[in-house]
């Protein structure tokens, strides 16, 4: 590997340094990831997006600037994507859909300007399954995004193109949404690390609304500080989402603390059906780990786990279909031109706009939600909502954090699943009980099967995003696997 | 495998609920889909849920109002641009009534 490349393989933090020590400017770094992108984007096709040099050198030489005066923070002058759904003034913002042609944010998302106030350099916009709709980024209208640890693998979804970019060396972090597991599922794939901090600790403004009571924005990097480091950068209320808390949290706080005595919970239920067995074995090893750190692991039981699936695929499809009622082909985006009316101009223009997943989530939900199904379906997965929320509530009485798998399985090849739909989401079966109960979830590496990434996912409380940063941080430094995919 | 849950009639109606246009193959398709989808979702009922308080939100968030004061919009020129169909200050749209 040439220097330049490994220095592309550096985390935040490392890059801060060397920033803040006059080693490397932001100007250095940012051309670096140009052109990195530029010699790696026919391998992956992480990005919809990439501004040009003109605009990274502006964006740049302010970062330079502001480290030059002394106000440089975390994030200054670190090269960052932004997932496509993800709203930003004068850039194209697709959510790689057909149907948001041409759009183009006359504002940016509330994420967005607090990376921009903290001189983040933005490369530019990731690739992912239409509408965050899917869990390998082959619903893309831009085509699917390669993952770089296998030439015919999926990255995962829906941020596919955020973990490829971070695990190719294209982008030092990158802002990912989480509905289901769309941050830590791709970030397992890939090998790199994905947090979705509680529900409500990240303002929503700005994002392409998916599920809205599901949906989060969390960082997708190469270590859990420079997670820590994004989540500080880009948390706190905002007037702009109502559902935003008001509250400080110092994401970083616990960092060092170590897990010794810390009592954490393995839930059984998420290691049985389907699990391959070099993803259970990766698994084990870093329970290991963590008790060789003087955490106490004991195995325990949420036996709703295995109804969180079907809540989670009423309620977000659900959601959804009254989300997506907006793209009409009046405000932005595409239209069909020659229709009579404006009825047959809307579904004419819908029809053609959505890919097939996001059809059947809109025909899904829209059937959930209708007149005689309302109660069996939509209300009853709101109920069993609460009983999955009560049942980790107990468990946290009992742990500190819970343990497992992030995803079931490693990369899977392209065009594996989608023939059914329904293998597709049990590929979610891990992640989606966090959304639904609104915790923080934290996706680590820890290891390789068959020379594919396993990711050890660690759930904590509502407002524990701290406790997850903490095991995560602890197992991280002590398995120090610092994976990096085979050169492309 | 047990009938499908759901008829070719059913798809359409809810098409036409979510204002999608689909073609007959699409509409066997998602028949089919939607059908094995729905059937994993039936075991819901075995679940007692007997005044059990749904969940919307995971958060205390409450509907609040914000105080009725002037605050900058949209740019005008900007959010227009982005209209397929425009008339001045205006955003066209086919026939609502006919």
């Amino acid at each position: 590997m040439t220097e330049s490349i490994s220095q592309n393989y550096a985390s935040a933090r490392d890059m801060r340094a060397k920033l803040d020590s006059g080693n490397t400017t932001a100007r250095e770094l940012a051309l670096n990831h140009l052109q990195r992108i530029q010699e790696t984007e026919k391998h992956t096709n992480a990005f919809l997006t990439v501004l040009d040099e003109e605009q990274l050198v502006t964006q740049a030489d302010a970062a330079d600037a502001l480290i030059e005066s002394g106000n440089a923070s975390a994030l200054t002058g670190i090269p960052i994507l932004i997932k496509d759904n993800i709203s930003t003034d004068g850039i194209r913002t697709t959510a790689a859909s057909k149907i948001l042609d041409g759009y183009t944010p006359p504002f940016d998302a509330t994420v967005v300007s607090r990376l921009k106030d903290a001189g983040a350099i933005i490369l530019g916009k990731g690739n992912l399954d239409e509408f965050a709709m899917g869990s390998s980024n082959e619903n893309s209208a831009f085509g699917p995004v390669i993952n770089p640890w296998g030439q015919n693998r999926v990255p995962g979804g829906s941020s596919g193109g955020a973990a490829a970019a971070v695990a190719a060396g294209e982008a030092t972090i990158a802002l990912g949404s989480d509905t289901g597991g769309s941050i830590r599922q791709p970030a397992s794939l890939c090998g790199v690390v994905g947090f979705k901090p509680t529900y409500g600790t990240v303002s929503r403004y700005g994002l392409i609304a998916f599920g809205s009571s599901l949906d989060q924005i969390g960082p997708i990097a190469r270590t859990v500080a420079d997670c820590a480091d994004t989540a500080n950068t880009i948390s706190g209320r905002d007037p702009h989402d109502s559902t935003s808390l008001d509250l400080e949290i110092d994401f970083a706080e616990y960092l060092d603390r170590g897990v010794d005595g810390m009592r954490i919970g393995v839930p059984r239920e998420y290691l049985v059906e389907g699990i391959e067995p070099g993803v259970r074995s990766a698994f084990e090893a870093s329970l290991g780990v963590l008790e060789g750190l003087g955490a106490k692991i004991e195995e325990t039981s949420l036996p709703l786990t295995d109804h969180a699936l079907a809540v989670y695929y009423i309620i977000a499809p659900s959601e959804a279909s009254a989300n997506l009622a907006r793209f009409d082909g009046v405000k932005y985006g595409m239209s069909v031109d020659g229709e009579p009316n404006a009825r047959e101009s809307i579904e004419a223009t819908r029809g053609i706009g959505f890919g097939a997943e996001v059809k059947r989530r809109i025909l899904i939900g829209t059937y959930a939600l209708s007149a005689g199904y309302y109660d069996a379906y939509y209300k009853k997965a709101q109920q069993v909502r609460t009983l999955i929320r009560r049942e980790f509530q107990d468990a946290f009485q009992e742990f500190d954090a819970l343990a497992t798998p992030t995803s079931p399985t490693v990369a899977f090849e392209l065009g594996e699943k989608t023939q059914d739909p329904f293998q597709m989401y049990l590929s979610d079966v891990c992640t989606i009980p966090v959304n639904i109960a609104g915790l923080p979830g934290i996706s680590v590496s820890c290891g390789l099967s068959d020379g594919l990434p396993v990711g050890l996912q660690i759930i904590a409380p509502q407002l524990g995003d701290r406790v997850a940063l903490q095991v995560a941080h602890a197992y991280e430094q002590s398995a120090n696997w610092k994976l990096t995919p085979p050169e492309l | 495998m047990a009938d499908p849950i759901l008829t070719s009639d059913d798809i359409r109606h809810v098409a036409r609920l979510a204002a999608l246009r689909i073609d007959d193959d699409e509409v066997e398709m998602m028949r089919t889909q939607l059908s094995d989808i729905l059937a994993h979702f039936q075991t819901l009922a075995e679940l007692d849920t007997e005044g059990v308080a749904p969940t919307g939100h995971t958060t205390d968030a409450h509907s609040v109002m914000r105080d009725d004061e002037e605050m900058p919009a949209l740019d005008r020129e900007k959010t227009l641009a982005n209209a397929p169909f425009v008339d001045g200050e205006f955003v066209r749209v086919k026939p609502v009534l006919e």
